[in-house]
């Protein structure tokens, strides 16, 4: 290992030691008329709605990195706790690595606790965190779950502020979804009617919006149940090919026919322990 | 995780001064420790979030640190700050890992999960300090 004379010891978290050098390499690269890559996002459009019962969060599954698909069906509900979930927009990674950290927070408060977390304590550590970096952690978080108050439904963005409201949208189709929820959201739904109409919400975004596609994933969350539906709806189904090119046993007629059997003996066996610890 | 916001006790946190020439004994940049000096390196931070996530720790305790003194006396930000003081000193060595337990503890680090933790942690540096200067720099001697 290399020796480094320094003085004191690196502290963990983020490193700014290559901003420098990322920027220099970015003005050369765009000098020859070259483009850096880009980070993958999930051009997305996610929704959540309150009904009689709790919540219902939808989402669709493309993930994009600049104009090409990276990923056909990949999953944007996240996990928090066992009675919350949170639907990501925004720089796939961010939204991965903020839920994933929360979860763990909220883990570690509930058993410090010893309570049921509450959708309230996600919401104010997601905000907090998102604030302390200034929007530069590229989240759009929709947030839901049933707590002891009732079911609770919240919108994060970037920079870190929050709405607590009935119906939310998120991403780039949200304006397509928000629509369709505008049009038809009543309080106090039934389940297959929140159902349905969240994913008329998503599939608006699917058909009218590019950063969105593939299916439909839905999550209903109620008082000690929780029903992870993936996929839902698949919207987009791949064509099904109707011809085939491939010949039929016996279009060739057969002349002659030579076996000869490989004799074959082992001459060397050796074995090679892997270390799987 | 912060439980106390107030902004009137943003008065007390630690002021923005910029990264600063590394200073040696006798005042001047100290090049062989800390290498060629540049205005444009040491004037402006690369990162927006440099300078700010490099004080964030001790601008949380200087908050806390002034609410629990307007709440609860001045005696209660003495007491915690000289438990801080004592449990700093249970460590290695300066070139070895220390666990920080105690400190972290008493800081309620111990139930929370950060960046901190999951990024560039010290312990998996590929490199490793060395250990005379690093010894002789926390005495003192250099």
């Amino acid at each position: 290992m290399a020796t480094l004379s320094v003085c004191q010891t690196q502290l963990g978290g983020f490193s700014f030691e290559n901003c420098k050098r990322n920027a220099v390499l970015e003005a050369e690269v765009t000098k020859l008329g070259c483009r850096m890559p880009a980070a993958r996002k999930t051009g997305t459009t996610i929704v959540g709605v309150v009904f009689k019962d709790g919540i219902v969060l939808g989402a669709d599954t493309r993930a994009t990195e600049g104009m090409i698909v990276a990923d056909k069906n990949c999953s944007k509900i996240h996990y928090i706790s066992p009675n919350i979930y949170c639907c990501g927009a925004g720089t796939a990674a961010d939204t991965e690595m903020s839920t994933q950290i929360i979860s763990s927070n909220l883990e570690l408060h509930s058993l410090s606790t010893g309570r049921l977390p509450r959708v309230a304590t996600a919401n104010r550590m997601l905000k907090q965190m998102l604030f302390r970096y200034q929007g530069h952690i590229g989240a759009a978080l929709v947030l839901g779950g049933m707590d002891c108050n009732g079911p609770h439904l919240y919108s994060i963005y970037p920079h870190g502020s929050t709405d607590k409201l009935p119906y939310v949208t998120m991403g780039s189709g949200s304006l397509a979804a928000m629509a369709v929820f505008e049009d038809r959201y009543k309080q106090d739904m039934e389940e297959e009617d929140a159902k349905r109409l969240v994913r008329d919400a998503i599939a608006a975004g699917i058909f009218n919006d590019l950063g969105s596609g593939s299916n439909i994933d839905l999550c209903v969350i109620t008082k000690g149940r929780v029903d992870y539906l993936r996929p839902h709806d698949m919207a987009n189904k791949k064509g099904v090919r109707t011809g085939n090119y491939k010949y039929k046993r016996g279009t060739t007629g057969v002349l002659t026919k030579a076996e000869t059997k490989l004799v074959l003996e082992v001459v060397e066996e050796t074995v090679q322990t892997m270390d799987t610890s | 995780m912060n439980t106390r916001g107030l902004r009137s006790q943003l008065k007390d946190s630690v002021p923005v001064t910029g990264m600063g020439p590394q200073v040696g004994a006798y005042g001047v940049q100290d090049t062989l420790r800390s290498g060629f000096s540049s205005v444009k390196n040491e004037l402006l931070p690369s990162h927006a979030l440099e300078l700010s996530e490099k004080n964030f720790q001790l601008n949380q305790d200087k908050m806390n640190f002034s609410t629990l003194r307007n709440i609860q006396g001045l005696h209660a930000p003495l007491k915690l700050q000289m438990e801080y003081r004592a449990a700093r000193q249970i460590q290695r060595l300066p070139f070895l890992q220390s666990s920080h337990l105690a400190l972290d503890t008493l800081k309620g680090n111990d139930e929370s999960i950060s960046f901190e933790d999951i990024l560039n942690d010290p312990a998996q540096s590929e490199m490793v300090g060395e250990p005379h200067i690093m010894v002789e720099y926390k005495l003192g001697l250099m």
